[in-house]
């Protein structure tokens, strides 16, 4: 017998945790990863929030909106929109061995 | 104008998902999230979208994803509408269809366009990445003429629907056209959205590595070439009111706008297009913009 309030939500599968990270660690499809340059980042050497081009433009969500940003190399998939999008390119792309 | 600051800050996709590296979907989506808000029911046919959700057991989203069949995108959104209605809920949750061109001007046409006569309130969001990427680049309705898929391996020959007319025509009150490119000027157009009761449809062109053949860390730049060239006029029809996006101005002036070529060139879908194709890519965009020249000039 199937105890439709107690598995409601085992029925319908349509509760389900958000997770990071569904497809597994991402990081690991491309070898080259972005690297800031906090010395040429804008919001590192004004000290106030701007520009964050590399935030705005992640497809994947890993840059932070944090003085300095950061950037999750355990996910970031090494796309590199955020090195052309940096106006003062401070973004290199760069051999990373992810462990 | 909205500044990049005034983006939330709270991420509603979490990192880690199936969708290709420089994906300008993701972005779309991301984007799109941050500007409708935690109080938003998606519905999604099969995409490229589906794939980014991930497989069951888990989701990649912080709000509720609705997974529907190919041809019933719209149905499904008018039956969450009516259900938060019978519920009293209708006012605080937005209902949004997001679909790829596939679902919005091939399979999903006949349901969207009964939801959208139905007067369903809701927001219809088509990412056009101009094929079937998700099944490995079939053609679809929504194709460029010239484009290699692999179903036209020689060039599309016909037309691309312009999708955002046919809707205009169903005399709904906010019609929009956005790009990737321009995140804040999508940003935007979600909020306008959001603000209107009743039918809302935005056509947004999606940048696709894979299927248009360009380096993923390209996929902003393609788009700007987009709008540049003038191949893709950012607007708003707001109740029947034309409106030209701030980034797509200048382009009024053929002079201001880039060559074509420019935008064909950079992408491997278009290796084997010819000259005449060209031609008619240009007489397209010149015809394009008269219209749109006349319309601003009657209003």
């Amino acid at each position: 017998m199937v105890d439709a309030k107690k598995d409601f939500q085992k029925i319908l599968g349509s509760v389900q945790k958000p997770v990071k990270g569904e497809a597994g660690k991402t990081g690991t499809w491309s070898s080259k990863k972005p690297i800031i340059d906090l010395e040429k980042c804008i919001p590192v050497k004004s000290g106030k929030p701007s520009c964050f081009n590399c935030w705005l433009y992640c497809p994947e969500a890993v840059v932070t909106r944090t003085i300095p940003p950061k950037i999750d190399l355990e996910y970031c998939k090494g796309c590199g929109i955020c090195q052309m999008e940096c106006p003062v390119k401070a973004i290199s792309m760069e051999e990373v061995k992810i462990e | 104008m909205v500044k990049t600051m005034d983006l939330p800050e709270e991420e509603y996709i979490l990192p880690g998902t199936r969708a290709c590296a420089g994906c300008s979907m993701a972005l779309i989506y991301r984007i799109a999230l941050k500007a409708l808000g935690p109080n938003t029911i998606i519905t999604v046919p099969a995409s490229c979208l589906t794939v980014l959700h991930g497989m069951q057991g888990f989701c990649t989203t912080k709000v509720s994803v609705l997974h529907t069949p190919f041809a019933t995108t719209g149905a499904s959104a008018s039956g969450i509408v009516a259900s938060l209605e019978d519920k009293g809920l209708a006012d605080e949750i937005n209902v949004v269809a997001f679909a790829g061109d596939g679902g919005t001007v091939d399979i999903g046409i006949q349901s969207l366009s009964g939801a959208v006569e139905r007067g369903t309130n809701f927001i219809f969001a088509c990412y056009d990445n101009e094929a079937y990427m998700n099944t490995g680049v079939q053609r679809s309705g929504s194709t460029p003429p010239g484009a290699f898929s692999t179903t036209t391996p020689n060039g599309k020959t016909g037309y691309k629907k312009n999708m955002a007319k046919i809707l205009e025509a169903h005399g709904i009150p906010y019609v929009a056209t956005a790009i990737s490119s321009y995140p804040l000027d999508l940003y935007q157009k979600f909020r306008n959205a959001v603000e209107i009761k009743g039918p809302k449809y935005i056509h947004i062109l999606a940048p696709c590595p894979p299927g248009w053949g360009y380096n993923p860390k390209d996929s902003i730049e393609i788009g700007r070439l987009a709008v540049q060239t003038g191949f893709w006029p950012l607007y708003e029809v707001i109740e029947g009111k034309f409106i030209l996006s701030k980034d797509s101005q200048k382009f009024i002036d053929p002079a201001k706008r880039k060559p074509i070529t420019d935008y064909l060139k950079a992408q491997k879908r278009f290796k084997s297009i010819s000259d005449k194709e060209i031609k008619q890519y240009q007489n397209y965009i010149e015809a394009q913009w008269n219209e749109i020249e006349k319309r601003i000039k009657n209003e």
